[in-house]
């Protein structure tokens, strides 16, 4: 081996623990994005190839009735490559050893062969006998959440006729990654299954024989979904079409598509910070080392090596560096992505999942890490290479300070001569200074993006259901019903307060902006279910207006005073044109709401309800259930605790998981900054420090000029972290909103206390172990060492 | 009377500090010859390093020409000039310069790696006496023990030249005695032309030839009839 390549062992040797804490920094932008890019890959991959074995349709349509013989016309239409039809419906379980009631989605299985779309992907068991009346496959999820064995049955309220049904098998299905019950907010396999059911027992409990009222869609490659959605409209419009929508639509595939979208953004916004700072923190100590270095950089030109051979040398030094950091961050990464596929596989019902970082992702993490620092280094480098030998042997002239207004601020301040070092310090070298600074002003604000998600949860959850959703539960209804029918909920076991509520499908459109909805009919003075203002006080929808959700109205670009097309799909499915008379903050899906008596005038009906809201006490929550379990018009009850239960718990999980990350990388980057700016401090002090010693101040003296600067610097860093952190969360909710869900961005002050706290002592930490260097200071030593 | 190895014609060095001009070497006319050991003796500031680090290649003149053997330095590149220090020259320092994280041994390897006809480390280390000290760091050995290492490493590429900084500026005079005694061993055993920078005037009785410096100029040269050996002179 080389003595310049010994000389390179060793120094990195020597710097270890400085270069463990920059290679740390980097292995956190490696992980980072291996795990982001990873994952990314796996769930459109997985998506990919699932949707493609599987057959998963492109348009889907729902109809109240339409004949079978409408198929072939469907068929017919440009571009359809295949068509399938279905009955499903909504039924209320009864499950043995459960007092609540769950929901079921029933599915028709055709009879003579296999489905030809949204193939069924078989987990255990079987496909129920076409001929058997009893027999079904649900969706393993719901199985295995729910304990049954094949063999096991429940009952079913399928429109009024209690039945019996054994599980054959068990299935996943394309249609179904992402399992959510009608108004349920996140997935509760207990609640909600999916169930196939013969076509012929299906037609007989909803009364479709020879029709059907759920059709899928597959179209030909490059063919345009548009189009063929208005042909299938037009078709199903007589049969009560409720608008054919393509997969962006489809409940489970626009979840995915958030999820995968939302890795996109973490993979672009994240691992670049991680990056710059620790091309920063390597340029940092390679320039300090080029310092202390001169006189062999010196030397070595005096022997014969070449500019190019000791710029090398250096860069090499920051390319093991690199190579550290790349190869824990690779460890962490393929761990953590693993442990996130993981995770993944339980949240979304993937039959398989094709985990596999490409090489590219750890090439291109590599190459980027070494890239960074190669770029920090590269400055120090040239500046080795291009000091000029003769130069280089002589010592270093003393830094260059002069008097500026501060020094006549400083000296009117009367301040202590250790504070008046400290604050030259910094004034002398402002641009490093700066960039210390900017390294834990976003260690901070990584606290502040991490953690914010916790307030922003709360106010979701006070506004979703303590607010807005004040029920404590929904009934479901399989078909509209008079609103007089609300006497006999209001007779129903421990129910207190019932309140009616009408949904109805609807297309928004505003010049060729278009949304497909649900528009909810609401009762002025109806207390549980409320539309709130910005204020938070109650708004009433005004006859002949319509109140939008702000991510609606920012969609169709549309202010209040101005005018959209509502086209109602189901009813008489008219169009009318009404007035946008406010905007509300909603967090979950894209709400419109119209005055419930407006709308039943507009449909030129009777009122009537769809769901009915309802308080209860809770002593009598069995009674009820076992009430509704014999109830046959009620096809569902939806428990506003369990639903809150159930998404708290979600995502409490992630976000407790999510947040230990952040902080870990938070103290990371601390660590990284703080550690290496101290050693730098000292090892530029160690002299003065040591003078002053020999002068005769004590430890505690000199300790404070290295402490105090430091601490100095990371005090000055915190409203910038704040405000960077205000920064990213701001990115962040924009990034993660959809037409599912948005996040608020909810700043609070405990938020940045907790953050500076985590900071502020990571870094004291930090400098108290260098600190630690000054008690073995030889000060006989250090004053005879040459600078 | 032997062959000239370096010669300068009219060199000037100035340094412009901040608009003042200061004359490092103020037209200095100078030939040096083959296998000889010359002294160049003369206060702090009189030029001596300077024009050591321009013989060296280590620096440019700001006027002037410089040869060394048929070749003219003057105009030479920086990537010239490293050809040209890594092939022929060899430098000791009054401050040793060995890398700390490097052995005896390894820091003379930084020279065998990259020079083109280079002695084995082990050799070189052995011409200094320190054959039994190779596996230690510098921070491990004497002063003395030290600059021999440097010696041992400006030797070992078999440099035609060695250019020493105030070898003995930095040690106690017994130990300086014996850092001479190995540079006049290599001058003699090898024929390698020395050149030794001091303000030590008792120094000046081992050479074959001495140059006064004055204010950037040569103020004297002096030729030497008999020379002392190292061990005769003391300080």
């Amino acid at each position: 081996m080389h003595a310049l390549d010994i000389k390179l062992l060793r120094d990195f040797k020597r710097l270890w623990i400085q270069a463990l804490a920059i290679a740390m920094v980097l292995a956190c932008g490696v992980a980072i994005l291996l795990t982001s890019v990873g994952m990314y890959k796996a769930l459109s991959e997985t998506r990919i190839a699932y949707y493609e074995r599987n057959r998963f349709a492109d348009v889907f349509a729902h109809a109240t009735r339409a004949p079978l013989s409408l198929l072939a016309e469907i068929a017919n239409i440009d571009g359809v490559m295949n068509v399938e039809a279905r009955i499903t419906g909504g039924a209320t379980l009864d499950i043995p050893g459960r007092v609540r009631t769950a929901v079921g989605q029933i599915l028709s299985y055709p009879e003579d062969a296999d489905p030809v779309l949204n193939l069924p992907f078989l987990v255990t068991g079987r496909f129920p006998n076409a001929l058997s009346t009893t027999e079904v496959t649900v969706n393993a999820p719901f199985a295995r959440a729910n304990g049954f064995e094949l063999g096991d049955s429940f009952s079913a309220n399928l429109r009024g006729q209690k039945r019996d049904l054994t599980i054959v098998g068990t299935a996943l299905s394309p249609e179904f990654v992402y399992t959510i019950g009608p108004g349920a907010l996140m997935p509760d396999n207990t609640a909600f299954g999916i169930i196939w059911m013969p076509e012929r027992a299906a037609a007989a409990a909803f009364d479709m024989t020879g029709a059907f009222n759920d059709v899928s869609i597959a179209l030909a490659a490059g063919t345009t979904t548009a189009p063929v959605i208005d042909a299938v409209d037009t078709l199903l419009e007589p049969f009560g079409g409720l608008g054919a929508y393509d997969r962006t639509t489809q409940q489970s595939d626009a979840f995915l598509d958030a999820e995968i979208n939302q890795l996109k953004g973490m993979a672009a916004i994240l691992p670049p910070i991680f990056f710059v700072i620790s091309g920063f923190l390597v340029s940092m100590v390679m320039s300090r080392i080029i310092t202390l270095e001169r006189s062999e950089i010196g030397l070595l030109k005096a022997i014969g090596y070449s500019n190019i051979e000791i710029c090398l040398h250096y860069l090499m030094l920051a390319a093991l560096i690199a190579v550290v950091g790349v190869l824990v961050g690779w460890a962490a990464g393929t761990a953590l992505a693993r442990t996130t596929a993981w995770q993944y596989a339980q949240f979304f019902d993937f039959p398989f999942v094709i985990f596999r970082v490409s090489y590219w992702v750890y090439a291109a993490s590599g190459l980027a890490a070494l890239l960074t620092t190669s770029l920090g280094a590269m400055q120090a480098a040239l500046r080795a290479a291009r000091l000029a030998p003769a130069i280089a042997m002589q010592p270093p002239a003393p830094p260059r300070f002069k008097r500026s207004f501060v020094d006549d601020v400083m000296t009117h301040l009367r301040l202590a001569q250790s504070t008046v070092m400290i604050l030259r310090s910094l004034l002398r070298w402002p641009l490093r200074s700066f960039l210390t600074s900017l390294g834990l002003a976003l260690a901070v604000a990584s606290v502040i993006a991490a953690t914010f998600i916790n307030d922003a949860l709360d106010e979701i959850v006070d506004l979703a259901f303590y607010q807005t959703n004040r029920q404590d539960a929904m009934l479901l209804f399989a078909d509209e019903i008079p609103e007089a029918a609300l006497e006999d909920v209001r007779h129903l076991p421990g129910v207190l307060q019932a309140e009616s509520q009408q949904f109805h499908a609807a297309i928004l459109r505003h010049g060729h902006l278009a949304k497909r909805v649900a528009v909810e009919a609401h009762r002025p003075g109806n207390d549980l279910s409320r539309v709130l203002d910005a204020k938070g006080k109650p708004l009433e929808v005004p006859p002949g207006g319509i109140v939008l959700s702000e991510r609606l109205a920012e969609y169709l670009e549309v202010q209040p005073g101005q005018s959209i097309d509502v086209e109602f799909l189901s009813g008489r499915r008219e169009t009318f044109s009404v007035n946008v008379t406010a905007l509300v903050e909603l967090h979950f899906g894209l709400g419109a709401y119209v005055d419930f008596a407006y709308l039943n005038a507009l449909f030129r009906q009777a009122p009537r309800v769809s769901t009915v809201n309802i308080t209860l006490d809770t002593a009598q929550t069995d009674a009820l259930h076992a009430a509704i379990k014999n109830t046959p018009r009620i096809t569902g009850i939806i428990e506003m605790n369990e639903n809150r239960r159930s998404f708290q718990d979600t995502i409490e999980k992630n976000i407790l998981v999510m947040n230990a990350i952040y902080i870990v990388v938070a103290v990371l980057i601390t660590i990284g900054v703080a550690y290496n700016a101290a050693r730098i401090q000292l090892s530029e002090r160690a002299r003065e420090l040591a003078s002053l010693r020999i002068l005769g101040y004590g430890r505690g003296e000199i300790s404070y000029i290295l402490v105090g600067e430091m601490m100095l610097i990371a005090l000055v860093a915190q409203p910038f972290g704040w405000l960077i952190g205000a920064g990213i969360a701001r990115m962040m909710t924009n990034a993660f909103t959809s037409d599912l869900y948005a996040i608020p961005l909810v700043l609070k002050p405990p938020r940045f206390t907790f953050a500076s706290l985590v900071v502020l002592s990571a870094a004291l930490a930090s400098v108290m172990i260098v600190r630690r260097r000054l008690d073995r200071l030889d000060l006989v030593a250090v004053m005879k060492t040459r600078e | 009377m032997a062959d000239i190895i370096f010669r300068t014609q009219g060199v000037t060095k100035i340094y412009d500090t901040g608009g003042v001009k200061v004359y490092a070497l103020d037209g200095v006319d100078l030939e040096l010859y083959k296998s000889e050991l010359t002294v160049l003796l003369g206060p702090s500031g009189s030029g001596k390093s300077t024009l050591l680090n321009i013989l060296g290649g280590l620096d440019h003149a700001t006027g002037g020409r410089v040869w060394f053997d048929q070749t003219e330095l003057t105009n030479m590149s920086d990537r010239e000039l490293t050809r040209y220090r890594r092939d022929h020259v060899g430098f000791v320092f009054q401050f040793y310069n060995l890398v700390p994280s490097l052995t005896a041994r390894e820091n003379v390897q930084l020279v065998t790696d990259v020079a083109p006809d280079p002695m084995p480390a082990d050799e070189a280390l052995g011409l200094v006496g320190l054959g039994k000290r190779m596996d230690h760091f510098p921070s491990e050995m004497s002063g003395g023990e030290q600059q021999r290492v440097a010696i041992a490493r400006a030797i070992a590429k078999r440099p035609q030249i060695l250019l020493c900084d105030e070898p003995t500026g930095a040690l106690d005079s017994a130990t300086g005695v014996q850092v001479l005694e190995v540079l006049r061993d290599i001058n003699d055993r090898f024929g390698t032309t020395t050149v030794v920078i001091t303000h030590n005037a008792e120094i000046q009785r081992m050479a074959h030839r001495v140059i006064f410096f004055q204010d950037g100029k040569i103020s004297e040269t002096r030729v030497n009839e008999t020379r002392l050996a190292p061990s005769e002179i003391v300080w």
